[in-house]
């Protein structure tokens, strides 16, 4: 059976479209969650995907944690089901406590889309487990409030656990200011809850899926997640 | 019915009106009474030139807007053309200049907006915005404030919407230092039977209005966007309207759901002039009338008189007509997007458009006289006296600069630089279509499921156009047509936006009549239908007027994705080679108008490019079928700058220099600017090349097949820029230079960081 993607569709959610794309292009089957239900409709995995979900008053994400729809994505979360935040899931997620931290205005004070390269901290997760720790994947960003921030202890403890899974880098993988596309505390681009199950990421890995589009690398997120799922005990 | 006869409008009314006297005959004869304030009221917005085009309309006339592939041309929301298969293109460019000249961020956000609608009220969803934006000087820091704040509205809504801006251009003039350019394009994309007409039908059927509620904001924005700016206009930022992405983004999607219900009769934004023009438009063009029921519009704020409702350009705001009985089904469509619609009013049989309040009538216009009664103008035209400039010859004028500080100075120009700054603040990829984004010819969008891409260009006349504006737009299409073909594309149809000053004043009307018949011209002889347009004029402030800028939006099919090039060269050991004439003008070259010349000289003198639309045509052909065959690594248009500025953009955007030598070699006595006429002159029908040297025959035999001059220069490689004798830069230093353009003048501290 066809591994199922849920991806949430709230009001002024745009990049469900382009996740679908990927998912479809990754073999695996995209169902549309909309915000008000509580169904995910037996998926799998949960995207959130970019966007301006509810227009992102008040906070990117800050009301976006509130939809019917994010009970049933903490239960998924909560049972080890696979999610993933991208851009404003990411924020979504932060916002919902199910990730720490917080994404802050670019310290360009700018919206940035351009490409990224990100270094690969862990391969400890099923969005990331057909990596290498340390390959560089291209994706790219595209934002106006991507600058990860944590407190101190928050950080140390993201670092210890293992819980960074992507930072932003050079393309030979060295971390650098120039490489950091909004300022995010230690280059952090995408990271982990305790469990692994939970990605939240700034770059847009369904926009780099197809060699056309200028990257594929964007695909072994999806990939290492179907595999993963596949290879579960029916 | 009626209350007791209303008074005749004060003159000062009329003006607020923006109604001559004359107008007003034509009212009174037509009407056979006095209108009371409100019809006055909604006359005047409607029979303003921003809605009415009644000085453009005898010219608009002219352009060819027929054509095999065009399924809608010019009088709906957009143009609509066939790309095959049942799938439908459909796109339009529009002017929000005066809004944004006021309020930036908020003027050009709600042009974003603006147009969007436009192009989703046809059914269409929209896949790419585009923009040409026009400023004064950077130097002046309100400059500056300005150009940022409007990239940073157009990015702003476009991104919060998620449609990509993959496309634009950027210009800078003192010319435009009191009247800024926003120009913004959509470009959509329908099945065939998704596609809704903006007509009522049916007497009895209900009109709804969905989206925001309406408010005060924008009250005379059409009458506004049709008087000149002038110092007290910063007084008028009330009528600038406040956009809401995420508002417009859920009528997006509840729209494109209903599309395609056979119930859905008639959709339609409500742009200029709010529900005043949304409406009477639709029922004039379905041949009925329409009663709306002000009462019944849900309101922003308390105590708004008719007057208000009718002509506020509160945004985010959509009309439809549907079936009767099935409006309870569009409401729940719209609730679920989290919409509120109401029910405010109904098609009626008599031509009329009539408003009542809580079941009193309070105006009742004839839709023929609301719509189109309108006296069309024909302002006096007269050419201003320009001979000694046009007779002038920019050869003879004493260069100030060696060649290779020309080179830098054009290259470290914002107009000619890089213009990275802009789109990097632009999602110009969501959507996962995106192939080639901003910074080349043209954007090129895959079309899912199919083997050929859209290709999209928007482009302003040439700089000449104050001298010779009928040339200047022709070579606008010519330069839009040269965009595309260099990416591989071939034109399927233009949109244009008019951007002028004052007609009144004879002069304007003269550059105006010029420039419309150089665009017939040339899309005439390209064979490219106009489909969809808009107008802006009075774009003059204190009785001074903008250059004559029309602004072309051109949208065409690639034929194979797969052999789409770039303008940036991609391997060392590629022959360069120039397509088209080596050289033009009496002396060889050309200098009139060039970039080179405003930034050496500050003048605009001399005659404008030579223009072969034939030739153009032939060389695009050529361009094209090179491109098709696989047999060219990039192409790039020869425009602004002229050749060593496209030399040195192919070399930056391919990361790798090239050597060539002059097309053309010294003459006997040559003028003091001739070389400079030689690198920087902007000569049309020109293209910058570079191919593998194993398929010179083939391409030079192709190029002898079109009729077309090529001729090869020189080669890819290395780390210089060079031409030959002549000139010649280290590509760090031109990349460090060209792409500080912007970013230098903008934010000095910054750049120099990064």
């Amino acid at each position: 059976m066809s591994v199922r993607f849920g991806i949430a569709v709230f009001p002024g959610t745009w990049s469900d479209r382009d996740c679908a794309h990927a998912v479809e292009l990754a073999g695996a089957e995209a169902v549309p969650l909309w915000h008000a239900d509580r169904d995910l409709k037996g998926s799998d995995v949960v995207i959130l995907p970019g966007g301006f979900a509810y227009g992102d008053y008040l906070r990117a994400g800050a009301i976006a944690r509130f939809a019917p729809l994010m009970e049933a994505v903490q239960e998924h979360a909560q049972a080890g089901g696979l999610v993933l935040g991208i851009c404003n899931g990411f924020q979504v997620l932060c916002e919902a406590g199910m990730l720490p931290g917080a994404l802050l205005r670019n310290a360009s004070l700018q919206f940035r889309c351009q490409p990224a390269c990100l270094r690969v901290e862990t391969t400890q997760t099923p969005f990331l487990s057909g990596c290498q720790k340390g390959q560089v994947l291209q994706v790219p960003v595209s934002h106006g409030e991507g600058r990860f921030y944590a407190d101190r202890e928050t950080l140390a403890q993201l670092n210890a656990q293992g819980r960074v899974a992507l930072r932003y880098c050079e393309a030979d993988g060295a971390l650098s200011w120039e490489a950091n596309p909004n300022g995010s505390l230690e280059n952090i681009a995408g990271i982990l809850n305790e469990r692994g199950n939970v990605l939240g990421m700034m770059p847009h890995p369904e926009r780099a899926c197809e060699l056309l589009l200028g990257s594929d690398d964007g695909m072994q997120l999806f990939q290492s997640a179907i595999q993963h799922l596949a290879a579960l005990p029916a | 019915m009626r209350a007791a006869p209303a008074s005749p409008p004060t003159p000062a009314e009329l003006r607020e009106l923006a109604l001559t006297e004359l107008e007003y005959q034509a009212l009174m004869e037509q009407l056979g009474r006095v209108p009371n304030r409100l019809e006055l009221g909604m006359l005047g917005a409607l029979w303003s030139e921003h809605c009415s085009y009644k000085t453009s309309k005898a010219l608009l006339r002219q352009l060819p807007s027929a054509g095999e592939r065009v399924v809608q041309g010019p009088g709906e929301n957009a143009g609509v053309v066939d790309l095959g298969d049942d799938l439908l293109c459909c796109f339009k460019i529009e002017s929000h200049n005066h809004p944004s000249a006021i309020e930036p961020v908020q003027g050009a956000a709600t042009g974003v907006g603006g147009i969007l609608r436009d192009v989703f009220a046809m059914g269409a969803r929209p896949v790419a915005l585009l923009d040409g934006i026009r400023f004064g000087d950077l130097d002046d820091p309100r400059q500056r404030h300005r150009f940022a704040r409007v990239v940073e509205g157009i990015g702003w809504y476009g991104n919060c919407i998620g449609v990509p801006t993959v496309g634009g251009e950027t210009y800078f003039d003192d010319a435009y230092q009191h009247n800024c350019l926003v120009n913004a394009m959509c470009v959509g994309l329908a099945r065939r039977d998704q596609l809704v007409r903006a007509r009522a039908s049916g007497p009895g059927n209900p009109l709804l209005l969905v989206g925001a509620d309406t408010g005060r904001d924008g009250i005379h924005g059409a009458t506004f966007a049709s008087v000149q700016l002038d110092e007290a206009a910063e007084g008028r930022r009330p009528a600038v309207q406040v956009g809401n992405p995420f508002l417009e983004k859920c009528l997006l999607e509840a729209c494109l759901e209903l599309t395609g219900d056979p119930d859905l009769i008639g959709l339609q934004d409500c742009g200029a002039a709010g529900l005043t023009s949304s409406c009477a438009e639709m029922a004039h063009r379905g041949g009925v009338g329409l009663e709306i029921a002000v009462d019944q519009v849900s309101r922003r704020e308390q105590g708004m008189t008719p007057y208000e409702v009718m002509l506020s350009e509160s945004q985010e705001r959509m009309v439809l007509v549907v079936q009767r009985g099935s409006e309870d089904r569009f409401r729940a469509a719209f609730q679920r997007w989290g919409l509120h619609s109401d029910v405010v009013g109904r098609v009626i049989e008599e031509p009329l458009f009539r408003i009542v309040e809580n079941g009193e009538e309070v105006a009742s216009v004839p839709l023929q006289v609301l719509v189109s009664g309108f006296p069309e103008r024909h302002p006096e035209s007269r050419a201003p006296d320009i001979r000694s400039l046009l007779s002038a010859d920019p050869l003879e004028r004493t260069p100030p600069w060696s060649l290779e500080e020309a080179w830098l100075r054009l290259l470290a120009s914002p107009n000619c630089g890089d213009s990275h700054w802009v789109w990097r603040q632009y999602d110009h990829q969501v959507g996962d279509d995106t192939v080639l984004g901003p910074g080349g010819d043209a954007a090129v969008l895959r079309l899912r499921g199919r083997g050929d891409a859209l290709a999209l260009t928007v482009d302003s006349a040439h700089r000449s156009a104050s001298l010779n504006p009928r040339r200047a737009t022709a070579i606008a299409v010519a330069e839009a047509v040269r965009n595309l073909a260099c990416v591989g594309a071939e034109p399927l149809g233009i949109t244009n936006c008019l951007n002028f000053g004052d007609p009144d004043r004879p002069e304007i009307m003269w550059q105006l009549e010029e420039a419309v018949a150089g665009l017939a011209e040339a899309a005439l002889a390209m064979g490219i239908p106009v489909v969809s347009g808009n107008v802006s004029l009075y774009n003059q402030f204190d009785g001074q007027g903008i250059p004559p800028t029309p602004t072309l939006g051109l949208v065409g099919l690639l034929p194979d994705l797969s052999r789409r090039l770039g303008a940036g060269f991609t391997r060392a050991g590629d022959l360069v080679a120039l397509v088209g004439p080596a050289g033009a003008g009496i002396s060889g070259v050309e200098l009139g108008g060039s970039e080179y010349q405003r930034l050496a000289h500050g003048v605009l003198e001399g005659p404008a490019p030579e223009l072969d639309l034939p030739a153009e045509a032939r060389s695009a052909a050529a361009i094209r079928a090179a491109i098709n065959r696989g047999l060219l690594s990039s192409a790039h248009d020869c425009s602004l700058g002229g050749l060593a500025v496209t030399l040195a953009e192919s070399a930056l955007l391919g990361g790798i220099g090239a050597r060539i030598k002059p097309p053309l070699g010294l003459p006997d006595r040559p003028p003091p600017s001739w070389h400079f006429g030689l690198l920087f002159g902007e000569s049309q029908g020109r293209y910058l090349v570079s191919l593998e040297p194993s398929q010179l025959e083939a391409v030079r035999a192709l190029f002898v097949e079109h009729g077309t001059p090529f001729s090869t220069l020189g080669q890819v490689g290395g780390s210089v820029i060079a031409i030959e004798g002549l000139a010649e830069v280290g590509l760090e230093v031109a990349r460090s230079t060209w792409a500080g353009a912007i970013p230098e003048r903008l934010e000095p501290a910054r750049a120099a960081r990064s």
